[in-house]
């Protein structure tokens, strides 16, 4: 019901924004006695004008009206939820949902004609069973219906109906106010133009502020739960803990640290076959290769960068994996006769496939960096009667330094927050150990494991994850801004 | 340095030693030379083994995946007889729906008694067993058939039924009579009887479209599942992505770009644009997580929240993409656009945008292609762990009602037990990156057809 009443106030909204572009174009050319010249802007910049003074106030009323509407009936609902209830139902969230649920279930039961509109107003759980009411309409429920709980979500129908029906009429009415000054103001003398320039740049702004919102939004979000979660928990066993043991009954061990070495396990390996071969392959592209070899071995290489991640992982689950297996382990029947493997997701496996993830990601940044020493320093260099590869290595090199470990500090940024890579191939152990041929867990896959499946928002098991990406956030942008840093200093020096 | 200029009095060079010649290299000279050589080599081989990976990559990709759009199936004549599915005899639809798939079970084995009496095939295996190598979906399969024409009961009719994914995997070389000891789905005897089969031409492989255009199945039928509704979710997501991701992209890079004053605001969100690019996909999932589905209370699952994750996620690289081709756009367009007395705005949106439009797109194409590929944020926002069963009806469930993408249930069959599935997933590997690739060409050929160097 209040999708549909939405939807039909948007579409009055934009009939009314149609319809004072054109009356306000012709208000405005017939101020000016049909003489197009005598207005001071072109004549769709009045159109224009009206169209923006009647849609943008009006849906931005009705956005932050839909986007608060809830919240206000939430909190009025849920003072007519008696303590008794939300003891049982452990907790405000939980009663909230079974609120909202039932009064979908009677929009959806009145909507199908199982019951009037004033029923669903005034039945009462004594007199009829609405468990079994709205599981003939679909809406199947966990348990029976306290009668506190149908009365809050009776109220909570109605509240919200109230609400539809005053946005409806707010919501129309600027509009119609917006509609009608911009239509009275449109004379000849009136500067459409700038208006509209304003407006235009006005919103441009409230685009670009959206990147500073979504940080702000990340932030916010990870920070508030992450409190909760230090409230539950105590930050001395999270931060400097040694065991990461999650126990759905409650008092588990959550600490960040195994998680942390098996992260940089794995992103020390991956850097290990990432950054000499990318290295490698940017020396000799950027200083030995022809045009045409560079023009086809280029792309080619980034090709590795631009596959999904996905495909890595099963990549490393299905391939890697069990070719280690087959040298590493199996006993007798491997290629080396040792039983040093068990399974096929191992520190190994995911830090070698996400070193052939990164080596486009460090040859193709590298590349830009040693291009960007001036030639000048190469021919010196060769003036003194230094080989190439001389040249390269005590002159070039040195030079693009910092900007080849801001490249590397970038790569590691990558692999400490690569998730599909060590969720399906590093496994799902926290310890520590230095054998890279163990399954081991990383932060990432803590993340998703403790956030998918049934999720308690209440219990610090699943909270952990907040507080877990927000040290993740904190890592990888301290190592952004930190390379970011380097490379820009670096460029400045040369340009 | 003076001296430099008076030669005489600095002693003659003197060869290094008798034997010093242009022609024939010292020993450093040599060593020289070598190390070199060797330097050159380690840029090969470094390229070469980012070729082979690449090699590696697409050819294990191409060798465990075409099987997928392959099946097995099976030919079969089914009588369907009156007395076991309309036992009143009036063809009463209500009636016909009581007789649930178990119902329709006995048929089929009727139909592989028939079978072997046809074509004279010895085997001692029962009629259960030899029913066995049906998909388990086979009595629906039936079931579907009678309840839409109900006239055709008393009728024997020709069904084609997909085979278990055990005789798939037989017909495939994955499943062979020593991999089979301890499995409880088949046995070496129902293997045999396949043989016979495929000798008297009822059971064959070919191409199979339901793996495109199909459903997700349940675990224990990975001969039935398909991609094509997962396919759906993704297109809904990937319509939200550009719905919002470009506009909001676009105008945001114009501010930046044409009217940003030069002052600390700007330089934060530059910064931050920056910075946004580079955090982990995941970060982003948390983030709809918290905000959009236990904050905003959107359904869970729906490609809706999706999109906008993915919104969030790929606006930095719009952002990036678009700038860099404002910038392209050289100063005199707008010098000479503001010099016959258009203002700022119309200079920009008249002139400007037209020209950078091909990179702006080109920006988007590869932006959308990046979103399409990716995971992790999905994840966390429940796109995983469920069966997409049913394709949606309209845009409105299209973006509200759960759904799959294309990476999540290529995640979703890599998870699970039976090895059937892994060929499901490479299979949907390929179709992933038959899109990217798709798209990525795209963008290249744009960017050759329309791209002005000024």
């Amino acid at each position: 019901m209040a999708l549909s009443l939405t939807g039909y106030v948007v579409l009055a909204v934009l009939v009314l924004t149609i319809a004072a572009f054109f009356a306000a174009k012709s208000k405005a050319k017939s101020t000016a006695n049909g003489d197009v010249r005598l207005l001071h802007s072109l004549p769709n910049y009045y159109g224009y004008n009206a169209a923006m003074f009647t849609a943008v106030p009006a849906l931005g009323i009705m956005l932050i009206w839909l986007l608060a509407q809830p919240m206000m009936i939430e909190n009025s609902v849920f003072k007519l939820i008696p303590e008794r209830i939300v003891e049982e139902g452990s907790s405000r969230g939980l009663v909230m949902s079974d609120v909202r649920r039932v009064a979908e279930g009677l929009d959806i039961a009145v909507a199908q004609g199982a019951i009037t509109d004033t029923e669903a107003d005034n039945i009462r759980s004594e007199a009829r069973d609405i468990r079994a009411l709205l599981g003939e309409v679909g809406v199947a429920l966990g348990s029976d219906v306290e009668p506190e709980v149908l009365f809050a979500a009776q109220e909570y129908r109605t509240l919200s109906s109230v609400g539809a029906f005053w946005m409806a009429v707010v919501v129309l009415g600027v509009a119609f106010i917006g509609a009608a000054v911009s239509i009275v103001v449109s004379k000849a003398d009136f500067r459409a133009r700038n208006t509209v320039e304003r407006g235009a740049l006005a919103l441009l702004i409230l685009a670009a502020s959206l990147a500073i919102m979504t940080t702000v939004g990340i932030v916010l979000s990870m920070l508030f739960e992450s409190i909760n979660f230090f409230r539950l928990h105590s930050w001395t066993d999270f931060f400097f803990g040694g065991s990461w043991a999650p126990n759905f009954r409650g008092d588990s061990d959550l600490s960040i640290l195994p998680l942390l070495w098996g992260t940089l396990y794995i992103s020390v390996i991956a850097l290990l076959v990432a950054v000499p071969i990318g290295l490698f392959a940017a020396i000799y592209l950027s200083e030995y290769a022809g045009p045409k070899v560079r023009s086809a071995a280029k792309p080619l290489l980034e090709i590795l960068a631009g596959i999904p991640t996905i495909v890595y992982g099963l990549f490393a689950l299905l391939t890697v994996g069990p070719a280690l297996v087959s040298i590493f382990g199996r006993g007798d029947q491997g290629l080396l006769g040792v039983e040093w493997m068990s399974g096929a997701t191992a520190v190994l496996t995911a830090g070698l496939v996400m070193g052939i993830m990164l080596i486009p990601f460090v040859s193709s940044l590298s590349d830009d960096i040693i291009n960007a020493v001036p030639q000048a320093m190469r021919d010196g260099s060769f003036g003194l009667g230094a080989t190439q590869s001389e040249t390269i290595r005590q002159v070039v090199l040195p030079a693009a330094l910092p900007g080849i470990v801001g490249a590397v500090l970038l790569a590691a940024s990558r692999a400490i927050g690569e998730t599909m890579i060590v969720v399906l191939g590093a496994g799902a152990i926290a310890k520590f150990s230095l054998n890279p041929l163990e399954a081991m867990t990383t932060i990432t896959t803590r993340i998703v494991s403790q956030l998918t499946g049934d999720t308690d928002f209440a219990s610090p098991e699943t909270l952990v994850a907040f507080a877990l990406g927000l040290t993740l956030f904190v890592l990888t942008l301290g190592l952004n801004v930190l390379a970011l840093y380097i490379v820009r200093k670096y460029r400045e020096q040369y340009e | 340095m003076t001296d430099a200029t008076t030669p005489s009095s600095v002693p003659a060079m003197t060869p290094l030693s008798g034997k010093g010649s242009l022609l024939v290299q010292d020993a450093r000279t040599r060593k020289r030379n070598a190390a070199e050589k060797r330097f050159k080599a380690y840029g090969v081989v470094a390229i070469s083994i980012g070729m082979l990976m690449l090699i590696i990559l697409v050819f294990n990709i191409i060798s465990r995946g075409t099987g997928a759009f392959q099946q097995t199936f099976v030919t079969l004549e089914v009588p369907l007889l009156a007395e076991k599915l309309d036992k009143k005899g009036n063809r009463d639809p209500n009636d016909l729906r009581k007789v649930s798939t178990f119902g329709y079970a006995p048929l089929l084995r009727t139909a592989f008694e028939d079978k072997i009496a046809q074509n004279g095939i010895e085997t001692e295996l029962s009629p259960k067993a030899m029913a066995g190598i049906l998909s388990a979906g086979a009595p629906a399969q039936l079931r579907d058939f009678v309840l839409a024409d109900p006239s055709m009961i008393g009728t024997t009719q020709q069904f084609e039924f997909l085979a278990s994914s055990r005789v798939d995997g037989y017909l495939k070389g994955r499943v062979s009579r020593d991999s089979i000891a301890n499995d409880k789905n088949i046995s070496a005897e129902q293997l045999d009887f396949v043989d016979k089969l495929i000798e008297g031409g009822s059971i064959e492989k070919r191409f199979n479209l339901a793996f495109i255009i199909g459903a997700d199945s349940s675990d224990a039928r990975p001969e039935a599942a398909g991609m094509g509704v997962s396919m759906i979710g993704s297109f809904f997501m990937m319509l939200v992505v550009l719905a919002l991701a470009l506009p909001i992209g676009v105008a945001a890079s114009i501010y930046l770009e044409e009217f940003a004053p030069k002052n600390w605001l700007t330089d934060i969100i530059e910064v931050n644009i920056s910075n946004l690019a580079a955090v982990p996909s995941i970060v982003f999932g948390i983030l709809g997580l918290a905000v959009f589905i236990n904050y905003m209370h959107l359904p869970t699952s729906a490609p809706l929240v999706g999109g906008l994750v993915l919104t969030l996620m790929t606006l930095p690289t719009i952002i990036i993409s678009t700038r860099a081709s404002l910038k392209a756009v050289p100063p005199s367009i707008r010098d000479a656009a503001l010099g016959v007395g258009a203002s700022k705005m119309q200079s920009v949106f008249h002139h400007v945008l037209p020209l950078a439009a091909p990179g702006i797109l080109t920006g988007t194409i590869i932006g959308l292609a990046q979103a399409l590929g990716e995971t992790a944020p999905l994840l966390l926002i429940g796109m995983v762990g469920f069966i997409a069963s049913n394709p949606p009806d309209s845009i409105a469930s299209g973006l509200l009602d759960p759904n799959s993408a294309m990476p999540a249930q290529i995640y979703e069959w890599a998870k699970r037990a039976d090895p059937a599935f892994y060929e499901r997933a490479w299979g949907g590997i390929i179709i992933l990156l038959v899109f990217l690739i798709t798209m990525n060409t795209i963008a290249v050929i744009l960017r050759r057809r329309f791209e002005r160097r000024w």
